[in-house]
């Protein structure tokens, strides 16, 4: 296991969690190749914005074994974890920007700590980052200023600060409008163009999934039930598969 | 029979629930502890909470010793007077307020001010996944969040604590005056007499443990904040009450601890 970990970016085995008497994983094993997207998708309630949080360590499974880069995070301690955590970049839900800091200085903060380039240099990547995301006028406004996009966007900028390989994406096109969804599939198709980043999405949007996933991975009640290219999920015979795929074509 | 049962069966879940939290909130202590004494420091912030815990809580504190000074002032001034000890009043005035109204007065209106305040961000902060997005990029909540405020109010309570014993002392010679011209020189000459640094300095001090306390338990109910908006709200109320509460069980401790080493 250790050496096959060590040829993929993210290695998850037999990976279950349960909270109370719900099992909401159960035995997942998940490999990423590096520079891989890969969109994991399923109904409410299956596990995967749980599935995240295992990989990066915010929360612990009950059994199995998740490997960011070859190391086995539970054997971490805690200062080796926030340094792994380092090379993640997370976008969550609802892009979890701080209340108190504006735009420019949510993008800012993980680099405040973790950059050793002169604060000039680090000023102007953060207006790098967020005219990259569509964001490069809006650096002064607090975040309940803006729209759910454009905190969306804003998170990403965040989480990409850092310039991470592995990126993290917890339901990126939830809540928005279908033309707002579309600019962030598209944003994520960009980064996976340029940033060669190894990628897991969690989303229901199938249509989305489409566009940007190399690989998609369909989750049922805690365990993956089918998994390939969109043409794969096409074919499988599985009724359920067949309702999620068919859902959104 | 199965009122008795029913009645045991609450009381036990009641002390599970005690100790279970006494538990966690030594579990949290100890990662607290650890974030605390740790590099890096997060100075910057350690300051903003300073500035947010001590400057912004000195208005409220200063009116609230300035009114425990008048009401001090009026009561004690009827009573002496019955006793013909009228000229003691500055001392008596003076003694109460830097031993225990200064001391206990401003840990209880921080214990609301400041206790509601982390409660409810840090409560917001955790439901909105904000705490969990600070971990995700590798900063550690514990020294950002937690280990800032609570040294924020370790330090700030003493000082507000002098300026509630300033502002405590200074209108009880304004309400004194009132009803009887007295020169401040005398009023202050008179109360300060007897007053000695064993009569002032534990007592001052002795509001850095209800800091600790206040920080402490409003970081650990906030931080363990769920169920939304709804659970906010219940942090908040927790924090201050929990606060409040062991403020007032601490003083009878400190008390004698200090009437026993001073």
């Amino acid at each position: 296991m250790e050496s096959t970990s060590r040829e993929v970016p993210v290695a998850v085995e037999n990976l279950s969690k349960a909270f109370g008497a719900q099992k909401v994983l159960n035995g997942v094993s998940l490999q990423v190749a590096g520079g891989e997207t890969v969109a994991v998708l399923g109904r409410s309630g299956t596990g995967k914005s749980v599935l995240l949080k295992l990989l990066i360590g915010l929360q612990a499974p009950d059994s199995g074994s998740v490997h960011i880069h070859g190391k086995d995070i539970a054997t971490l301690d805690s200062r080796q974890l926030n340094e792994l955590r380092r090379r993640i970049g997370f976008l969550f839900q609802q892009a979890a920007l701080y209340d108190s800091l504006t735009v420019e200085e949510n993008v800012a903060f993980p680099l405040h700590r973790y950059s050793s380039e002169p604060a000039s240099r680090q000023k102007e990547k953060v207006q790098e980052l967020l005219r990259s995301v569509g964001m490069g006028e809006q650096g002064h406004k607090m975040p309940s200023q803006i729209s759910g996009g454009m905190q969306k966007r804003v998170g990403l900028a965040r989480a990409l600060v850092l310039d991470p390989d592995i990126l993290l994406f917890d339901e990126p096109t939830a809540g928005l409008d279908p033309i707002t969804a579309g600019e962030i599939d598209d944003l994520i198709v960009e980064l996976r163009e340029k940033r060669k980043l190894t990628a897991i999405v969690v989303t229901h949007d199938i249509h989305g999934a489409k566009t940007f996933a190399d690989r998609l991975v369909l989750l049922r009640e805690g365990k993956i039930v089918a998994e390939g290219s969109f043409a794969d999920l096409q074919k499988n015979r599985d009724r359920f598969v067949q309702q999620f795929v068919g859902s959104t074509v | 029979m199965e009122i008795a049962a029913s009645n045991a069966g609450t009381v036990g879940r009641m002390l599970a629930g005690f100790f279970d939290w006494f538990g966690q909130i030594g579990m949290f202590c100890g990662r607290l502890v650890r974030a605390a004494v740790q590099p890096p420091y997060e100075w910057r912030e350690l300051l903003r909470q300073c500035d947010a815990i001590g400057s912004l809580s000195l208005p409220l504190v200063a009116l609230a010793g300035a009114a425990t000074g008048v009401v001090l002032s009026m009561e004690t001034r009827d009573s002496l007077s019955r006793f013909g000890a009228k000229t003691m009043l500055p001392a008596v005035i003076v003694f109460s307020v830097l031993k225990e109204s200064g001391p206990i007065i401003t840990g209880l209106v921080v214990s609301g001010r400041v206790g509601a305040g982390i409660g409810a961000e840090l409560g917001s902060m955790k439901v909105t996944e904000q705490v969990d997005a600070m971990e995700a990029s590798g900063v550690d909540p514990f020294r950002f969040l937690v280990a800032t405020r609570v040294l924020a109010c370790i330090l700030m309570l003493p000082l507000l604590t002098l300026a509630a014993d300033f502002f405590g002392v200074l209108m009880g010679w304004v309400a004194n005056n009132l009803q009887e011209p007295i020169s401040i020189r005398y009023f202050f000459q008179s109360g300060f007499k007897n007053v000695d640094f064993s009569d002032f300095l534990p007592s001052t001090l002795k509001t850095a443990v209800y800091g600790l306390i206040i920080g402490t338990v409003a970081c650990f109910e906030g931080m363990r904040t769920q169920g939304g908006t709804e659970g906010v709200g219940r942090s908040t109320t927790r924090s201050v009450v929990l606060a409040s509460l062991f403020v007032i069980l601490a003083d009878v401790l400190l008390v004698r601890l200090i009437l026993a080493f001073f």
